[in-house]
């Protein structure tokens, strides 16, 4: 077709009976199944970030300005030698960077429902979590980016991991699924305050400090007793051990990855189940 | 559940004591409704009558805090599923994607609808081109003025042709040119088969598309009929009468709520008098009565500037019919009687 001519008054074409208005009549009112639906949503979220791409300068910047800065100016004095911090400090800074991350696909999912594009969503013959799990997937590919931002980043400035390749696969993964139990969090919280503006504000108030009063930059030894305590049962400080056991090839034992495995579940579970309720729900 | 249309025969729409109460406030409260297929129906009434929360429990997307609704013979609760795969909603509160293209929302939608990949991108082209947006189809909808978005908006809803379209005010906001081109667009989608349900808040517009109208207000049906029925109910039409001389207004006042025997109305110009003319027995008796009207005015030496005699607005049909003003700037009717 050549380009569209703007003259008329009228939208549609006139020289076929419904000019493409309508589909052709034998055409079924399908759905999609559940499996492609999430995928569908998945590729949106991608699609936002792509035509918004400075909304990865987070995911971007705070990784490699923590990793940068803790290993030159405090690695020396905390780990004896800036190289043998960057052990200890990066697969911390891993779990740093995807905390950091964890609250944009819920201020996204609370934009939709203040635009109302959740409604139309919801008026379609799709299973209603797929919207919500679409978004986890739009999420994960920004863990994704972080990750290997990081690790990258960490071998590049010295970082050699023990475990090899499969023990940085393994600590990947966890500290991903961490992430998106996050996002199961902040996608509850989007749905209850619907504010995108809210649900950022509020994701700063919990990840910071869940990365700073964690043991990821320092061991909690010097700190008082009522923070060591925080630091023990924060789930961040559990994960960071177990990314440092897995990617350093260190056996401290199975406690950090089997502890961090048990949250990740609960954390998925518990607001897994809230969030699909609330989505359901919301009228 | 099957697919053919076996429940097929009945109305579009059926709802019986449909009630929605958000806290204390009672959105809707009671409404009867019953809507033919093929049928363009309208829904007239100001902000918050209840228009749109009746939209969203009849697309499945609110639930009915009483009442049931029955909608191409599915409850809307219990069959909700097989609602959504025959419906398609369009308005002011089930939006697009600000950040995406207008391809892209088309793609989404239709690939959520069940198309394959390739039959989605065909439909977006044919939408696009049916609609005019070729052109715009690459940028994202944020710079669309009111008109494309509210075509694209319509054509995101017929990816898959509905067999019930719901358009909540389609043309609040718009140009004339953009309103003239949604009518056509309403009128040749009713034409192919699909039954609309329309909300407004102008009277035109229902008088232009909708067979049959429902005045709601207050979450109640206040009246219902053709548009040729509600303009009977609401009066033959109202004459607006201007003064050369402001000073004058009280005494015109007077003598044209005498002579007509209906409330006058002051409006916010200090010059501007307008009176809802009651439906006499004969038509032609309307002239008589305002001749007779402008005799008596001239009589009491009253310096009339302009008249004009016109349809009645939704203002005053709405004052007829729900004894109110649709909205809060609406001029007031004063008591002639004191």
């Amino acid at each position: 077709m050549s380009a569209p001519t703007i003259t008329t008054s009228r939208a549609i074409p006139e020289a076929h009976p419904s000019g493409g208005l309508l589909a052709a009549a034998s055409e079924p009112s399908g759905r999609a199944g559940a499996l492609a639906a999430s995928a569908t949503f998945g590729w949106r979220a991608i699609l936002k970030i792509k035509h918004d791409p400075k909304q990865l300068t987070d995911v971007i910047a705070i990784p490699v300005v923590f990793t940068v800065l803790f290993t030159y100016i405090f690695g020396g004095a905390l780990g004896g030698t800036p190289g043998r911090y960057l052990t200890a400090l990066l697969p911390g800074t891993l779990v740093m960077g995807i905390n950091a991350c964890t609250m944009y696909g819920g201020a996204r999912l609370a934009a939709d429902v203040t635009t109302g594009v959740s409604d139309r969503f919801r008026s379609l013959p799709v299973w209603r979590g797929a919207h919500v799990v679409g978004s986890l997937l739009g999420d994960a590919g920004r863990y994704l980016l972080a990750a290997g931002i990081v690790v990258t980043l960490g071998v590049a400035i010295g970082y050699r991991p023990d475990g090899g390749a499969p023990g940085v696969i393994a600590a990947v993964t966890l500290v991903i699924a961490f992430g998106l139990a996050l996002s199961w969090l902040f996608a509850t919280i989007a749905l209850l305050v619907r504010n995108p503006t809210t649900v950022m504000s509020l994701g700063l108030a919990i990840t910071m400090p869940l990365t700073f009063a964690s043991n990821i930059f320092v061991q909690p030894r010097t700190m008082p007793g009522w923070l060591r305590a925080f630091v023990g049962i924060n789930p961040t400080s559990q994960l960071a051990d177990a990314a440092r056991d897995l990617m350093n090839n260190t056996s401290g034992g199975a406690g950090p990855v089997a502890w961090s495995l048990i949250t990740i579940v609960a954390i998925t579970l518990v607001f897994g189940l809230l969030t699909l309720h609330l989505y359901n729900r919301q009228a | 559940m099957s697919k053919n249309r076996s429940a097929g025969d009945g109305p579009a729409i059926e709802a019986r004591g449909l009630v929605k109460v958000y806290g204390k406030h009672r959105a809707l409260d009671g409404i009867d409704l019953t809507v033919r297929r093929g049928q363009v129906f309208g829904f007239l009434g100001p902000n918050g009558a209840g228009k749109t929360t009746a939209i969203r429990i009849l697309a499945t997307l609110a639930r009915p805090d009483g009442g049931v609704a029955r909608v191409l013979g599915f409850d809307v609760v219990s069959e909700r599923n097989a609602v959504r795969a025959r419906v398609a909603v369009t308005g002011q509160f089930a939006s697009l994607d600000d950040d995406l293209t207008g391809y892209e929302n088309l793609i989404i939608l239709g690939r959520l609808r069940g198309l394959s990949r390739a039959a989605a991108r065909q439909r977006a082209d044919e939408l696009l081109a049916a609609f005019d947006l070729t052109a715009a189809a690459g940028r994202p909808v944020a710079g669309y003025s009111g008109g494309m978005r509210r075509r694209l908006d319509i054509g995101a809803s017929l990816i898959v042709t509905p067999d019930l379209l719901f358009l909540d005010e389609p043309t609040t906001g718009m140009d004339p040119r953009s309103q003239i081109q949604v009518w056509e667009l309403v009128r040749r989608i009713a034409a192919a088969g699909t039954t609309v349900l329309l909300t407004t808040q102008y009277l035109e517009e229902g008088d232009q598309l909708a067979e049959q109208i429902a005045v709601i207000d207050g979450g109640r049906i206040v009246a219902q009929g053709t548009s040729a029925q509600l303009k009977a109910r609401v009066g033959s039409g109202t004459l607006h009468v201007r003064l050369l001389d402001g000073q004058q207004r009280s005494r015109a006042q007077a003598i044209l709520a005498r002579t007509l025997e209906a409330p006058v109305c002051l409006g916010a110009d200090p010059l501007a008098l307008s009176v809802l003319l009651a439906t006499p027995s004969y038509p032609a008796d309307t002239g008589r009565m305002v001749g007779h009207a402008m005799t008596q005015l001239s009589a009491a030496r009253v310096a009339v500037a302009e008249v004009t005699l016109g349809q009645p607005s939704l203002q005053e049909a709405f004052l007829a019919l729900t004894g109110h003003p649709a909205s809060p700037s609406a001029p007031s009717y004063e008591d002639t009687n004191q």
